[in-house]
């Protein structure tokens, strides 16, 4: 599975998803590629991934992909990337 | 970087209780720091700002935590981070995380060069934000953050 984390730089929002997602991802057993990404490079990223990480701003750029796109409200809060994580993920 | 965050906030990056009026303002302070530390010149502060201004209050990631930062560029001198806690919460404007009490500053040179520090900070600002807030020198901030990572 590849996953996608975007944030507008590249370098700070995405980069601590990333590990969070990967942090939960290992304690749910789940193999997946994490990547992190900035806005300009996000969509080609998408294209194909299954889920894309994110924060309310880019969730409406990145638009309509194929990909399940998913808002993350707190990066630090495990417990919300866990359920939105989850109810994502096919089982 | 050498890797832990407690090593990389020298005390000239390190603000506490600041007053700051605005986002702007909250932002210019953490700028100053990395600037303190020679991590970066005034551009970046001001890029830092306008990344806010072109796309949004994304950098609050948390509840009460921004993180403001630009891309890797000429006005990064080297990788740094800084840590201005706010005496007065101030609003940027998300929909769910503000009013931010804490902003930490990020420059780097690369993509890679700082992933260590951002690993140790991810752990420790998963942890008990309000007891971090409490350091009122440096030094106490600096032994709370070894606590937590």
């Amino acid at each position: 599975m590849k996953i996608v984390a975007v944030c507008g730089m590249g370098i700070g929002t995405s980069v601590l998803l990333k590990m969070n997602a990967e942090k939960v991802l290992r304690a749910l057993g789940v193999d997946a590629d994490v990547e992190a990404a900035d806005i300009g490079v996000a969509r080609g990223m998408a294209r194909d991934a299954q889920i894309v990480l994110t924060s309310q701003e880019f969730a409406e750029e990145i638009g309509d992909v194929p990909a399940d796109v998913i808002i993350i409200d707190n990066f630090f809060d495990l417990e919300e990337i866990t359920t939105k994580l989850k109810a994502a993920i096919p089982e | 970087m050498s890797g832990t965050l407690a090593d990389e906030l020298s005390d000239n990056a390190i603000v506490l209780s600041a007053e700051a009026n605005d986002w702007r303002s909250a932002i210019r302070l953490a700028g100053d720091a990395l600037t303190a530390t020679g991590s970066t010149t005034d551009e970046y502060t001001a890029e830092m700002i306008r990344a806010v201004e072109e796309l949004g209050p994304y950098i609050v990631i948390a509840p009460s935590i921004a993180l403001a930062h630009s891309r890797p560029s000429p006005a990064v001198l080297k990788t740094g981070i800084s840590w201005v806690s706010l005496a007065n919460p101030v609003t940027f404007g998300h929909t769910a995380n503000d009013p931010v009490r804490l902003v930490v500053g990020l420059a780097a040179v690369d993509h890679d060069s700082h992933i260590a520090t951002m690993s140790n900070l991810a752990g420790v600002l998963s942890g008990d934000l309000d007891r971090l807030l409490e350091a009122t020198t440096p030094e106490q901030l600096r032994e709370l953050i070894r606590e937590n990572s």
